[in-house]
């Protein structure tokens, strides 16, 4: 799968020798060659430089796992066209459980011919087999050479049985054994008495235990991808209703239903979304953000409640949609041994509520960032989203309690231009200083900023009535990076 | 109690304090002082005593609780006129605190409310910049309400308003005041000092210090009575002559 994939995007000229590497630990190892390495002696599995030495004309590209694990993820949601129930094998098969399913397509033997002719249109090859069991089917579609269906059951031992024991999917050490002790085939595992087997290996990857799966003894259920639509809960109305207060009073009838879908599914809400459908072809939205995952009805109903009976009915709503638009997994939650939720959702919902009424911009909460320039230190990030993580090593200097988002410019009156500040004049009053601290030089950070960027002297300051600003100077006289200095005050002591 | 008064004066019992008569002013610098209303869960009103002036917050900073995160509730005109709160700058457990940027004093006094009804959080702070129309006794009594019945600390801090009727239970002015001397650079601005004025509450006597609070002590107890600025060198002649 993967040559073919590289064959539709690559599109080579001609017969190309190609082999698609992957690094392992002793150098390169091929993944997959086109035909025309393969008859040239280049086999997948093989090291690259045991390949060069057969033909030394081959070509070595680097294998793009991800991209074929994408693309066999994305084959798995296709597939489903033949049945819902749809399981990614390994790296490159699906497995699909047709039980019920073959009529649709006018038989089994339809069925395969006409996946194989999907397949054989998009340019890729498929081997595929249909069994009774998920294991002889497998085992059938990747040895058995043709396409294979096992029509009754009893038929599955004997369909088997030419197979090579490498069918059964075990370990290799396993499968080594196995062939060092001559048995080859399944078919010769089956002339063995069970007690023997049973003792020879362990119980995870025992022959017998294959065999029982590929024989029905035992049960392999197939975990089925499926792509869930999000929770939503449906109310029409006989009648168009033009009251506002219909809005919240949907509300009442919406949330249980959409409670027992999430319940059900096991998720939390993190956006809701409740719209509204008008006669006159319009749809008025109300929406609503969670901190925490949740699905617990008063609390969604308090946030919903003020948005909704402000949507406007214009002539009137026919239907109420409400849809968990972002969920995320929840399991069941206990209640705090005093009773009610624990601390953190009590606060997730209060962030909940004012992000809602106040805007997710206007709540935040602090957030550091690995800089030395004071403003980009500590930012701030919407309490609604989940902490970035960040390397910013916690700041030891002293800093201000209040920084104003803007410096603002003042008139400072200095004895040196290097020195200590004497007066400044900001918002026109006039600050004697009596005290100073500084300077504390932080240098601009020019791999961020252009390079007119310039160095600030921060000090620390008090005037007359005993009130501390944080005052910079940016530049130096002489620094060829603009005229004089000029001084801010940026920040607010407590 | 009404300040740990020092040997000069009888300590007093709780009174009101009647018109005319100033408030009395301790005495006895260097003394622990328990901060009438400290970590009671009940609403102070704090007047800042100029715009300019952000010594409040580190007179504050010290009565607010650890272990809960604080909702912080700044007024759009509050963070213009004396800047928005600096993380780094507030002691340790302020990572935790979440930071409302109101538009006007409707949306914080109601954001301020709904924060009290929410138990997990240990204070709750809200600024509001000069005599807006919303904040009237009404609205802090409200407040005060909330405070005491969920036992959430509420401190309504007044940026350039005036004294008018309010629902608080302990009413401050604060402003910075000198600070004290730097061990390690005596031009240097050293600890913050403050000079608090308690001009109106219930069960306590309005009075006023000038205080300072020991760095890493704990919230309520680190408060400490500073000399006037006046007698300052007079006190440190008297430490010297002393020791």
């Amino acid at each position: 799968m993967a040559i073919e994939r590289w064959t539709r995007i690559a599109a080579p000229q001609g017969d190309e020798r190609v082999a698609l590497t992957v690094e392992v630990q002793h150098g390169q190892r091929i993944h997959a060659v086109t035909a025309a390495a393969a008859l040239a002696g280049a086999r997948p599995g093989m090291p690259l430089t045991d390949a060069r030495a057969l033909d030394p004309g081959l070509t070595a590209i680097p294998a793009d796992l991800a991209g074929d694990a994408a693309l066999v993820r994305r084959l798995a949601r296709w597939a489903s066209r033949w049945s819902p129930a749809v399981e990614i094998d390994g790296a490159d098969g699906l497995r699909i459980d047709a039980t019920g399913a073959a009529h649709l397509f006018g038989g089994e033997e339809r069925l395969l011919a006409d996946i194989v002719d999907r397949f054989a249109a998009m340019g890729l090859t498929t081997r595929v087999a249909i069994a009774p069991t998920a294991l002889a089917a497998w085992a059938l579609a990747r040895f058995g050479g043709k396409p294979a269906i096992v029509a009754p059951k009893t038929r599955t031992a004997a369909m088997l049985a030419p197979l090579p024991v490498v069918a059964l999917g075990l370990p290799d050490d396993v499968t080594r054994v196995l062939e060092r002790l001559g048995l080859k085939t399944i078919g010769c595992l089956a002339g063995i008495e069970r007690r023997s087997l049973a003792r020879r290996f362990r119980e995870a990857d025992n022959p017998l235990d294959a065999i029982d799966r590929a024989l029905g003894r035992k049960a392999e259920p197939i975990t089925p991808l499926v792509h869930q639509s999000p929770p939503r809960a449906v109310l029409r109305l006989a009648e168009p209703v033009a009251d506002p207060s219909a809005a919240p009073q949907s509300l009442d009838l919406l949330l249980p239903d959409l409670v027992r879908q999430l319940e059900k599914r096991r998720l939390g809400v993190r956006r809701l979304v409740l719209a509204g459908y008008r006669v006159d072809g319009e749809v008025a939205v109300a929406l609503a953000a969670c901190a925490l995952p949740t699905r617990e009805p008063k609390h969604l109903k308090r946030l919903l409640i003020d948005k909704a009976g402000s949507l406007d009915p214009g002539f009137g709503f026919d239907g109420f949609v409400l849809e968990a638009e972002w969920c995320e997994p929840l399991g069941a939650m206990q209640d705090g041994l005093a009773g009610g939720p624990p601390p953190e959702i009590e606060v997730a919902r209060l962030v909940d509520r004012l992000s809602t009424k106040l805007g997710p911009d206007a709540v935040t909460r602090p957030q550091s960032c690995a800089s030395h320039l004071p403003e980009r230190a500590s930012g701030w990030r919407r309490a609604l989203d989940k902490e970035t993580p960040s390397q910013a090593r916690p700041i030891t200097a002293l800093r201000p309690q209040r920084l104003l988002d803007r410096p603002e410019a003042i008139d400072v009156i200095y004895a040196t231009p290097a020195g200590l500040p004497r007066r400044f004049v900001w918002r026109r009053g006039v600050h004697d200083v009596l005290r100073a601290e500084g300077p504390e030089r932080i240098a601009p950070e020019w791999w961020r900023e252009r390079s007119t960027a310039r160095l600030r002297d921060y000090y620390r300051v008090e005037d007359g009535q005993g009130r501390r600003y944080w005052i910079y100077r940016e530049g130096l006289h002489g620094d060829g990076r603009g005229g004089d200095p000029v001084w801010y005050l940026h920040g607010l002591f407590g | 109690m009404a300040a740990g008064g020092g040997p000069a004066r009888p300590p007093g019992a709780p009174g009101r304090w009647r018109l005319g008569q100033s408030p009395p002013v301790p005495d006895g610098a260097g003394e622990p002082l328990a901060l009438p209303g400290a970590g009671v869960a009940t609403l102070s009103e704090l007047f800042a005593g100029n715009i300019r002036d952000g010594g409040w917050t580190g007179f504050l900073l010290p009565q607010l609780p650890t272990a809960k995160p604080w909702l912080w509730v700044q007024e759009r005109m509050a963070i213009l006129e004396s800047g928005r709160l600096y993380p780094p700058g507030l002691r340790t457990g302020a990572d935790q605190l979440i930071h409302v940027a109101a538009r006007d004093a409707r949306e914080a006094l109601w954001t301020m409310e709904e924060g009290l009804r929410c138990t997990s959080i240990g204070a709750v702070i809200g600024e509001i910049y000069g005599d807006p129309q919303a904040l009237d006794f009404t609205a802090t009594r409200r407040l005060a309400v909330a405070a005491e019945r969920h036992g959430v600390a509420a401190f309504l801090i007044r940026l350039g308003g005036h004294a008018n009727l309010s629902g608080a239970r302990l009413r401050w002015r604060v402003a910075s005041a000198a600070s004290l001397a730097n061990m390690l650079n005596a031009k240097a601005p050293g600890p913050s000092a403050w000079e608090a004025e308690l001009f109106r509450a219930r069960g306590h006597r309005p009075a006023r210090w000038t205080v300072s609070h020991e760095p890493g002590a704990g919230a309520q107890a680190g408060f400490r009575l500073v000399a006037a600025v006046g007698d300052r060198a007079l006190d440190e002649d008297r430490r010297t002559a002393r020791g």
